[in-house]
């Protein structure tokens, strides 16, 4: 067949309905705060491993929210928990906590 | 004459339980220490300068209560009275059974219930020289001398406040009884004592006679029937007493001695809960010292504090919550009588719960460095405060040093908050990306402008370099005259950072500093008793409204006479204090460089 440089793409859309929300309940019930968040992106801009590589702490919380688990096992990995984003946060969200319960909602629900 | 009675069974069944129960336990924290603490162990008690120094130690802390008496001298006298009172009782008590058995090797019991076998009105042949009933006056004294401390504990449970504690420990039920058993022990005795003095009309000093003989007077029971009983009585609460001992606070009073020793024998906390951390968990006496200066009661919180978490490692239950609701700040640490080490535990604690994650760091990668004399590692909280950065890179040029500023652009975290966070593992990789970066610029001092990572790099890093905090970078600047200062007369209170005041020890160089340019005013709560500013990144528990609250705390004590500017030498620490604080906050570097006078100034610092 000839390669016109396109193809029909794989379906991305997330279903609410349907997606795992354990992990994002798991994280709301242990550090409350997360609920704060208005998605100002102040986090991300600070954070010291964003300089590095890509790495996103707002599209960290998006993948939380949408159970998208395989690829926020994969990305929370790189979290130097150095602090600044919880500095740097107008809404007083406890990130580092945030972030360590993600580190435990994945050990504990996998 | 046969010295045995029935009642002293309760008394001697308990004892021997203790001994065996205190020698399990030491057999086994001895036995599981490491190989080479082993070898520390054995070799310091050859040394008698160190055995001397232990024992010296256990007579000033374990009997005396010097750190007690300086916390409150109300609340010293109390543990002094029943630690010393009590070991004086035992002592003078043996030495005066074995006059009247006339042997070496008495029953253990013999000198406890003396006064129930002996009924002596003469005076023993060497007293005549000196006092008569010298040992009945000292036995009745040491008992009164108990009987004082006795007195203040039960005042010191309703007026606490009155012994310098707001707070005290909220105890647990085997606590309780272990409590209500001592505080029994002494009064049985002097009534028991007291009953037999009168109604044998001989034997009592000056407290139980005249009171032996009075309450023989006044009862219409047959008193040597009462004083049987309060015989009994006295050896069934020592021997509650020495049974509940062991599960309760109380094992404290055994275990202390050994830790002690090893201390003395330069064994050190471990990062894994070893058998020394059991050993100092054991040693908690529980006394609630820590309670107190905790800043978290500012924000409210009251079940995290040292004390109720170590009660919770001892029970092997901690709740996980707990042992993150700490900001780690080591006050506790600073004030404990014991001398425990409140904040290593904790890791060791977050270490077992983080045992299981992973990092991946591999995005890491090693850039060229330049070669310099001095590196400068700013640390990441200084990125979130660049007047602090601008004003050492200033001051830096303008003493003309050859500096590479190591994360000027890209910053790589020093690994402290993971180890605070107990991810020990991870903290590791960064510590070594870190370390080749500081050996590629052969430098020989690096400097650092946050004390969490001046922390890490002293503890952690093991580097063949000096390592300064920029305070004493700074000062020795100044002291060599490589920058001109103009003081200005500002009234500026210095909040001591946590990491470098209680946790390197660097209480000087900053206010040695701070006084060459500024009138440094007094604050509440100084040095090794600063407040936490309470951005520690040791606390994940709690909302940032506690936060405030602590922050708040810390001001008020830092505003007491009224300065006009706060200093610190932290970034974390500014960073917290300036959204609350009613007067300007800045860094030590940001104080100095503006006072460097004007026409100095090369020129080259602008570019910044």
């Amino acid at each position: 067949m000839k390669d016109f440089g396109f193809t029909i793409q794989h379906n991305n859309s997330i279903d609410y309905d349907i997606n795992d929300k354990r992990m994002m309940h798991y994280v709301a019930f242990h550090e409350p705060s997360i609920n704060w968040c208005i998605g100002c992106g102040s986090c991300t801009a600070t954070c010291s491993t964003g300089h590095f590589t890509f790495f996103n702490i707002r599209q960290v919380h998006t993948l939380l929210r949408r159970g998208e688990t395989g690829r926020l096992k994969q990305e929370i990995k790189k979290c130097m928990f150095c602090g600044k984003c919880q500095l740097a946060c107008p809404r007083g969200v406890n990130l580092r906590n945030v972030l360590l319960t993600i580190n435990r909602a994945i050990e504990q629900i996998g | 004459m046969i010295n045995f009675n029935l009642f002293v069974l309760p008394f001697t069944i308990g004892l021997l339980y203790l001994f065996i129960v205190i020698g399990k336990s030491w057999y086994h924290w001895i036995a599981a220490l490491p190989a080479i603490d082993k070898l520390k162990l054995t070799n310091g008690l050859k040394h008698p300068g160190q055995v001397l120094g232990a024992l010296k130690e256990i007579f000033l802390e374990s009997l005396v209560h010097r750190k007690m008496w300086k916390q409150n001298p109300l609340l010293g006298y109390m543990h002094m009275s029943f630690a010393l009172g009590w070991f004086l009782l035992i002592v003078l008590g043996n030495i005066e059974s074995r006059f009247y058995s006339g042997t070496h090797l008495n029953a253990p019991y013999y000198p406890i219930f003396l006064k129930f076998f002996i009924h002596d009105r003469l005076v023993l042949f060497f007293e005549v020289y000196s006092v008569p009933g010298l040992f009945r006056f000292i036995m009745d004294f040491l008992l009164l001398f108990i009987l004082s401390g006795l007195v203040l504990a039960v005042i010191k449970r309703k007026r606490s406040k009155w012994f310098g504690m707001k707070r005290t420990t909220t105890h647990q039920f085997i606590d309780r009884v272990a409590l209500t058993a001592l505080w029994m022990i002494f009064p049985m005795r002097l009534l028991a004592e007291s009953f037999t003095a009168g109604y044998y009309g001989a034997g009592g000093g000056f407290m139980t006679q005249p009171l032996g003989d009075f309450l023989t007077f006044i009862t219409p029971l047959p008193s040597d029937f009462i004083a049987y009983t309060m015989w009994w009585g006295y050896s069934l609460v020592l021997g509650l007493f020495f049974i509940t001992l062991p599960y309760s606070r109380y094992m404290h009073i055994p275990t202390e001695l050994l830790l002690i020793f090893f201390r003395h024998c330069g064994i050190q906390p471990k990062k894994w809960y070893s058998s020394y951390s059991e050993t100092e968990v054991e040693s908690c006496s529980r006394c609630g010292v820590c309670i107190d200066v905790c800043p978290l009661l500012s924000a409210g919180i009251y079940d995290s504090q040292a004390v109720y978490f170590i009660r919770g490692v001892r029970d092997r239950y901690v709740p996980e919550e707990i042992t993150r609701k700490c900001l780690v700040c080591g006050r506790c640490q600073d004030v404990c009588p014991v001398g425990i080490s409140t904040d290593s535990l904790r890791l060791i604690k977050r270490r077992e719960l983080n045992s299981g994650q992973i990092a991946d760091y591999g995005f890491l990668s090693n850039g060229h460095v330049r070669q310099a004399e001095v590196v400068y590692f700013s640390g990441c909280m200084s990125h979130l405060t660049p007047t602090i950065i601008r004003a050492m890179r200033g001051i830096m040029t303008q003493a003309n040093i050859n500096f590479v500023h190591l994360d000027e652009l890209q910053s790589v975290c020093c690994g402290r908050p993971l180890m605070i966070a107990g991810k020990d593992k991870q903290a590791h990789e960064l510590i070594e990306f870190n370390k080749t970066l500081i050996k590629q610029t052969h430098a020989n001092l690096l400097i650092t402008s946050c004390p969490i990572c001046y922390r890490v790099f002293r503890e952690e890093y093991n580097l063949p370099i000096r390592i300064q905090h920029h305070s004493q970078f700074i000062l020795n600047l100044v002291k060599t005259g490589k920058i001109p200062l103009q003081a200005n007369f500002r009234k500026v209170a210095y909040h001591d950072p946590c990491d470098l005041g209680r946790g390197t020890k660097t209480y000087e160089a900053p206010r040695e500093l701070l006084q060459k340019i500024s009138d440094l005013v007094q604050v509440r709560d100084e040095a090794n008793k600063a407040h936490c500013c309470g951005g520690s990144l040791g606390l994940f528990e709690a909302s940032s409204q506690q936060k405030d609250l602590i922050t708040r705390a810390a001001l008020e004590a830092l505003m007491e006479n009224q300065p006009e500017t706060i200093a610190t030498a932290c970034p974390l620490c500014k960073k917290t204090f300036s959204t609350h604080s009613p007067v300007m906050v800045m860094d030590i570097a940001e104080l100095v460089f503006a006072a460097i006078p004007k026409n100095k100034l090369t020129g080259n610092e602008i570019n910044f």
